[in-house]
């Protein structure tokens, strides 16, 4: 477990900002207790920084998880939002979209969101901004990208994709081997 | 004279040919009247044995009225000629003809007319007869008659059941002969005794009602044991069940009991789910969930998260809601550890076997993800689901290591926590609904080594827990299997060797745990555990004990440190005082509990027990005695005798 280094805390902001925009000052500086971001095993944790101290005798190599597994460094040395991260975001999110509980269904199976599934959809989103995506009962289901902004969704025909999938709740069923 | 004879003849043969007829005519009446009412027949009953009686006797009788009155006539013409006409005999037919004649004589042309008058009258009589037997006696003999059937049709499922049964028989045989594949028909013709599992069972009962009612039921030949042996027995055919399981279960509870709990461990308890408080509220997620279909109510008045589950239409693992981390399927009995150690905010806690998360959650939902949990999983493809679920639910304030819980105490140091849940390891006797095998596969091996690992752990948990915690410095040991020896004696080690007292857990119901079983004595304040039971409680099986450290560090090894100690009194008083080494205890009947393994029964140790024993006054020695120490002091007092003839010999 280590800090991360400026470059990866840049790839780390610079996907964050995707989704929270300006929020991610409330991310980083909280009001309540000061937070940090650890990187183990490729995998980047947020948490509180008296919970990262506490943890500091248990080895390396035991350590599994801790705090909240935010993303993580691919080999290829970019960085990826896991669904872990999905209250965080959900909490700071600039831009929602909301599904019709028929859809919701599809979403977690892993299916990119359909003009058909689209509830409800804040203003002003842009085409390729990240999204968080709750059902109608305002549950944060996961999070994606945009594929179209809010005005091009109006005149869509309901097959057409809204947004892009990346992760979403289903995972934790789906690929449970692989949160860690 | 010849011409008045011939005149004779001929009328008589006309007579005759009359007389034939009109016989034929009452026979023809008759046999009507036999094809009209067969019941009749049957419907005879003793109100008609006046004038009714079987052929041969009417015949005889008839034949002596005749001898005494030859002449009779009367008596022949109404009833006697339709009769007497069909078993003559050739050598009587003359005379009976020559009585027809007669008869035929007095009235030739009525005799017709008698003839079917009497008919008449004998119809009317035998149809009154059937009225009667309709009304009184044809009912007894419906019954009869059903119940005959029912013997017939039981007889002949008997028989079929039997058929299938040596068919079976047969049908195993050949397959445990069929590696062989050289079938010897005569070796099939004898079929291994199959046992018939509905007449096992109700024998479990009978034998059961008769061991309740000892008093009253026992055939007084038969020993109790006989009845334990063979209600053993038949357990064993009926669940599958191996000797030693079913010793322990008679051994915890009594015969109707046992069986109870054996019928209750074969049914899986009612799926619960516990809502996940950091995420929703109970009363909305019942909602949401009953939107979708599920049938739940909240689990009791002793939970204020837990949601009981009827029926569902939609896989419940699977709903947005359970995805999203709403709730946690996870059984009732995982709730109470838990709830009994009530961990509080800003708090360390430690879960020593954490996975797959269901009571680390829970505890992280109780401290409202303040403060610290080290989730610990000693094996690493458990930790994942661990992972899986504490992110799900939205858990932040765990810290996941993969450590051997004996461990724990040197990575983390000691007096790190304040308090720690120990859900130990255990032969998961409690749930064997579950895992089935158990029933068949435990063995006292499988047992004590459980009992071992126990035992360190919760050594290490203790010693995890700093006593001068201001919220905390407890510990809670529990596990899902109901032997005392996992339980009870863990904890009575523990209260040897560390400065912990039992404390209530503050869970309302529950049985207490044992002060004491079969020959084992524990310490007293062991009333204040928990133990939870399928048949009573609908739980699975379990046991819950909550520690409260007193004091850091281990009790010295010797008994004198344990006078000290307020809480190791009672036990001190229990040791006798004299005992320089608490690990064996010369309490007769008390087992020695040492790390490595205890054993109840047959070895050194008993000896030597019984020895000390005998040293004592004769009052205590009695009170104290039991079963085996009685048995073991009387072989060893056998020996010395059988020693001491031997060198008186020499």
């Amino acid at each position: 477990m280590r800090p991360l280094t400026e470059e990866e805390a840049k790839m780390v902001f610079e996907k964050l900002y995707k989704y929270v925009g300006k929020n991610l000052k409330a991310l980083v500086e909280r009001s309540d207790e000061a937070h940090c971001f650890r990187l183990h095993k490729n995998r980047v944790y947020y948490m509180r920084e008296s919970l990262f101290r506490k943890a500091a005798p248990i080895a390396r190599d035991n350590l599994v998880a801790l705090g909240t597994g935010i993303g993580k460094i691919t080999h290829g040395g970019k960085f990826h939002l896991t669904v872990g991260a999905l209250e965080l975001l959900a909490q700071h999110a600039k831009h929602k979209i909301w599904l019709k509980p028929s859809s919701e269904l599809q979403f977690l199976y892993g299916n990119n969101v359909l003009k058909a599934g689209l509830g409800r959809i804040t203003d002003n989103t842009a085409a390729y901004s990240g999204v968080v995506i709750f059902n109608m009962a305002d549950v944060p289901l996961g999070f994606g990208v945009m594929a179209r902004s809010t005005i091009e969704c109006k005149t869509l025909d309901p097959t057409a994709v809204v947004a892009f999938h990346q992760a979403d709740v289903g995972e934790y069923l789906r690929s449970e081997e692989t949160m860690s | 004279m010849a011409k008045g004879e011939q005149a004779r003849a001929k009328k008589r043969k006309t007579a005759r040919g009359d007389g034939k007829l009109a016989s034929e005519a009452s026979r023809h009446v008759l046999r009507k009247a036999k094809a009209g009412g067969l019941g009749k027949v049957a419907g005879f009953t003793d109100s008609n044995a006046s004038w009714l009686k079987p052929k041969s006797k009417r015949h005889k009788a008839a034949e002596a009225a005749q001898v005494a009155r030859p002449d009779s006539d009367d008596s022949m013409g109404t009833s006697g000629d339709d009769f007497g006409s069909e078993e003559v005999s050739s050598a009587e037919e003359g005379e009976q003809c020559k009585n027809l004649l007669e008869s035929e004589e007095e009235g030739d042309g009525s005799s017709d007319i008698a003839g079917s008058r009497s008919d008449g009258a004998e119809s009317i009589d035998s149809e009154a007869d059937l009225e009667e037997g309709s009304s009184g006696s044809e009912a007894e003999l419906e019954i009869e008659k059903k119940s005959r059937l029912v013997e017939k049709q039981r007889a002949r499922d008997k028989m079929h059941a039997e058929a299938e049964i040596k068919d079976m028989a047969l049908q195993w045989q050949r397959e445990a002969e069929g590696q062989d594949d050289e079938l010897d028909d005569t070796s099939m013709i004898i079929p291994q005794a199959v046992p018939d599992l509905t007449e096992v069972k109700t024998r479990i009962a009978e034998i059961v009602n008769v061991l309740e009612n000892f008093k009253t039921l026992r055939n007084p030949a038969m020993p109790r044991a006989a009845y334990v042996d063979s209600l053993k027995h038949n357990v064993k055919t009926y669940y599958g069940y191996n000797g030693f399981m079913v010793d322990c279960i008679l051994g915890l509870f009594g015969p109707a009991e046992a069986v109870e709990f054996i019928e209750s461990s074969e049914v899986a308890r009612p799926v619960t789910l516990r809502t996940n408080t950091l995420k929703t509220r109970r009363r909305e997620l019942a909602a949401a969930l009953i939107n979708r279909g599920v049938n739940l109510d909240p689990i009791g008045k002793w939970s204020k998260v837990g949601l009981v589950v009827y029926e569902a239409q939609i896989p419940l693992g699977a709903t947005p809601e359970y995805m999203a981390g709403h709730y946690m399927l996870q059984g009732a009995s995982s709730f109470l550890p838990c709830m009994a150690l009530s961990p509080q905010a800003h708090e360390t806690v430690v879960d020593m076997a954490a996975a797959p998360g269901g009571k680390t959650t829970y505890l992280a939902a109780l401290m409202r993800n303040s403060g610290i949990i080290f989730a610990n999983e000693m094996k690493n493809e458990r930790t994942k689901s661990l992972v899986a679920n504490c992110q799900r639910m939205g858990v932040t304030n765990a810290v996941i290591s993969c450590y051997d819980g004996r461990q724990l105490t040197k990575v983390l140091g000691p007096k790190h926590a304040d308090r720690v849940l120990l859900d130990a390891p255990c032969s998961g006797t409690g749930v064997i609904h579950k895992d089935p095998s158990v029933k068949s596969s435990k063995t006292t091996n499988d047992i004590w080594n459980c009992v071992n690992v126990q035992k360190q752990l919760l050594l290490a948990a203790i010693d995890l827990v700093d006593a001068a915690s201001k919220t905390g410095g407890y510990i809670v040991y529990s596990t899902c299997s109901i032997m005392p020896e996992e339980n009870e004696l863990v904890i009575t080690y523990a209260l040897r060797k560390r400065f912990v007292k039992v404390v209530s857990s503050g869970l309302e119901f529950g049985r207490e745990g044992f002060a004491r079983y079969r020959d084992f004595r524990f310490h007293p304040s062991l009333k204040l555990a928990r133990r939870y039971y399928p048949h009573a409680h609908n739980l699975d099986g379990f046991f819950v004990c909550k520690l409260k450290k007193l004091s850091n560090g281990a009790k010295p090894p010797t008994g004198e440190a344990n006078d000290g100690d307020e809480t190791a009194k009672a036990d001190a008083a229990l040791q006798t005082g004299e005992d320089a080494n608490p690990v064996s205890v010369p309490l007769p009947g008390k087992p020695r509990a040492e790390s490595n393994g205890v054993r109840r029964d047959g070895d050194d140790g008993e000896g030597a027990d019984g020895r000390r024993a005998e040293q004592k006054g004769e009052k205590k020695k009695k009170k104290r005695e039991r079963g085996i120490v009685k048995k073991a002091r009387e072989e060893l007092m056998e020996e010395m005798r059988k020693l001491k003839a031997t060198d008186d010999a020499r």
